[in-house]
């Protein structure tokens, strides 16, 4: 028996900001709900199951947040999972909800995920001292400095490479309304003059901590055929895992993320990713990020990908667009950051991303991870059904 | 048609008041090894694997994923996690065999209660605006269900006293519970619930192994297949919910087919003794059936494992030969507000 195919036929997502001082946890994942049923014409009744994720509870002090909002999620007497894989979490939670749809379980169902940063501070809910544990420096970036180093060294990139994908991003997002980040006057000099934070990631390559949430309507077949817009159809999706620390892990490029891609790459039938993909969301926190992902994903030899981004093929108008969206570099809220990328190739493909929208894309990437880059979860949709 | 899935193998820990002197990787280990031994598979041979897990309970961020090297996650494997007890993480791996991506799956989960008081961190699950702030215990919220159903004349004291002692005499065979035999009912703990009403609060942590079709049968003798399984939840507020009852549970037994015919076996995720005596009520389970085998809840309840390990307990009488279908029942959130189940069956004897 073949899977039933999975379309998204809904995407809604909040304005991403600091703060929303002026919502719930609650209020803020029933807008982004709201908008995605607005946008597949459909009620919470139709909806069969809801999925949700978010990444560590301490974020926002609320042990499996999931219980108490049961109600705004329009959940109650419906099935309710919930998804933690750390920063994939938006990804993979979009891909467990795939899966109730191609397993047959369910026709129509809800997928969410969301991050309220503001409640707490996200850099040091991910610093928690463990006894005889190595600590993990001071939030993210303090960890993933030093492998940012290696792949400088390893590939022989310019210093100035990082610097080119936050000013790209931070324009991109100036066209994306739902972009925490809209820095008008943004400059290169200006990114290149921003604070050394993690040498040798600077301020502005640095994602900022928002309160945001992300919702997709995925539903089968029959589902698609009553839907009012274009659905996007899912292509491949995978998720792959590996340790967080062994002798022998590549922290530049690690066999997890080329080992998910292969395998989205062969449900879709992708021989030459850089040839048959026409644009990549990715899970880019700090800026150099692009160049290594880049590699991993297949689109770049090695030591190659920061080429690709110097001469801007992944610019808005270039040849592999990376990020239209402005990317995790212009809204972070972290349990949906993935999510957003997922949605945002979907909303690609479907020709409803609006002012970044890139013109004529047919199968775009949504890629995210996570943990210490051990987590990987990624999906390619498609304007048209596989087998059509 | 449906691809046939079955429970092929489970192993849990000897489930203890503290385990401090083990790692959450340590405790888990042993139970990997267990589960895998089993069935003769190796880490590698393993399609998709899910865990479930707290990081309240554990004290921090991505808590998870320092288990994953319990698992040997070399080469990479395709791997998810719920922040919820192992019996969702079970669901998410049936629907991913279910969609053939995958053949064998491998669904573990853990909790380690003894670093905190657990009463007081399950408060952290509540309403954060407008119950949490207030600190309801669970034992405290398991109490005004307790008082709701006395008042409603469908239990007393004693009857509850005779839940406990049932459970915990059942569980005098059981060498993993942690309270076992004749235990007193003790002091009140929060009225009318007294200490023996509650259950203990321990570590453990629990493994299973789930296979589709023919690889089910080269892996099992007896393979519990899974007949049905559904999940689902109630509203949040207390106050909109007639604590009596059981809607949720009732509804996904009705679409796991569990009244379709009787179960000979039923093992129920109920820490408190008059959570029993709702779900008896919602599931329409009489006394010809037999309930909690194991010693249930009431005699080990290590967070996020306790209702994994009721599937696996379930599936176990059927790998046994000792049940034929069994019913297995989990939940999650206060008075029972999320609620799993599951029909498990052998091939006929």
């Amino acid at each position: 028996m073949s899977k039933e195919s999975v379309a998204v036929v809904g995407i809604g997502q909040t304005k991403h900001v600091a703060a929303r001082r002026d919502v719930s946890i609650a209020g803020l994942v029933r807008e982004a709900a709201r908008c995605a049923l607005d946008d597949a014409e459909l009620t919470w009744a139709d909806i069969e199951a809801v999925v949700i994720g978010k990444a560590p509870d301490f974020f926002e002090g609320v042990m499996m947040p999931e219980l108490y909002l049961a109600d705004a999620l329009g959940a109650v007497g419906k099935p309710l999972l919930r998804v933690h894989t750390a920063g994939s979490v938006g990804g993979s939670t979009a891909l467990v909800a795939a899966n109730l749809v191609a397993s047959r379980v369910h026709g129509t169902v809800l997928t969410l995920a969301f991050e309220k940063q503001s409640e707490s501070n996200a850099m040091w809910g991910l610093s928690l001292p463990i006894p005889f544990q190595q600590p993990l420096l001071a939030g993210a970036g303090g960890f993933f400095a030093p492998h940012v180093r290696a792949y400088m060294r390893r590939s022989g990139a310019p210093d100035t490479v990082g610097s080119l994908v936050a000013y790209k991003d931070r324009r991109n997002a100036l066209k994306n309304p739902c972009a925490h980040l809209h820095e008008h006057d943004i400059t290169l000099e200006k990114v290149q003059a921003s604070p050394m934070l993690w040498d040798p990631i600077r301020y502005s390559e640095t994602c900022p901590s928002s309160d945001g949430a992300c919702a997709m309507v995925l539903t089968d077949r029959a589902g698609a055929a009553r839907a009012p817009r274009p659905p996007a159809w899912m292509l491949g999706g995978a998720m792959r895992s590996e340790p967080t620390l062994f002798a022998g892990k590549d922290f530049v490029s690690p066999q997890a993320g080329k080992d998910c891609a292969a395998d989205v790459y062969r449900q879709a039938g992708i021989a030459d990713p850089r040839r048959d993909i026409d644009a990549v969301e990715m899970y880019v926190p700090f800026s150099w990020y692009e160049p290594m992902w880049l590699e991993n994903l297949g689109f770049a030899d090695e030591g190659e990908g920061w080429k690709l981004t110097e001469a801007g093929v992944t610019e808005l108008d270039g040849d592999l667009p990376v990020n239209m969206s402005g990317g995790v570099l212009s809204a972070n809220p972290i349990g949906a950051s993935g999510m957003i990328r997922f949605a945002e190739a979907a909303l690609q493909v479907r020709g409803q991303a609006g002012e970044h929208q890139v013109e004529g894309v047919r199968r775009v990437l949504g890629h995210a991870y996570g943990g210490g880059s051990q987590f990987f979860s990624m999906w390619l949709v498609g304007a048209q059904l596989p087998d059509s | 048609m449906t691809r046939e899935i079955a429970v092929v193998a489970f192993a849990q820990t000897d489930h203890r008041r503290t385990s401090e002197e083990l790692s959450e990787v340590e405790m888990l280990m042993p139970v990997l090894h267990d589960v895998l031994d089993q069935t003769g598979l190796k880490t590698a041979d393993i399609g998709f694997t899910c865990s479930g897990s707290s990081d309240y309970l554990a004290g921090r961020a991505f808590s998870f994923t320092l288990a994953l090297d319990g698992v040997g996650a070399w080469p990479p494997i395709s791997e998810s996690h719920v922040e919820m007890d192992g019996a969702w993480a079970l669901y998410e791996a049936w629907t991913k065999l279910l969609t053939g991506d995958a053949d064998t799956a491998l669904v573990y989960s853990y909790g380690k209660s003894s670093p905190g008081s657990v009463r007081d961190v399950l408060t952290r699950q509540l309403d954060p605006y407008y119950v949490a702030p207030l600190w309801p215990d669970s034992i405290a919220l398991a109490a005004l269900q307790a008082q709701a159903l006395i008042d409603e004349g469908a239990t007393d004291e004693p009857a509850l006293a005779a839940v406990a002692t049932r459970n915990r005499a059942a569980a005098a065979t059981n060498s993993h519970a942690q309270l076992r035999g004749s235990v007193p009912q003790g002091e009140y703990a929060v009225r009318p619930l007294r200490i023996g009403d509650c259950p203990p609060v321990g570590d453990g942590a629990a493994a299973v192994i789930l296979a589709a079709g023919e690889r089910a049968r080269e892996l099992c003798a007896r393979p519990a297949w899974i007949r049905g399984i559904d999940h689902r939840i109630e509203a949040h507020g207390l106050g909109v919910r007639d604590l009596t009852d059981s809607p949720s549970a009732r509804l996904a037994a009705e679409k796991a087919g569990a009244f379709d015919r009787p179960v000979d076996t039923a093992e129920l995720h109920a820490p408190f003794t008059p959570q029993e005596v709702v779900l008896r009520r919602a599931l329409r389970l009489d006394d010809s059936v037999r309930v909690n085998p194991s010693g249930g809840a009431l005699a080990a309840n290590p967070m996020m494992a306790a209702g994994l390990i009721r599937i696996g307990e379930a599936a176990a009488g059927i790998h046994r030969s000792e049940s034929d279908r069994a019913l297995a029942h989990a939940t999650s959130g206060p008075c029972l507000q999320q609620n799993l189940i599951a029909v498990l069956e052998g091939d006929p004897r």
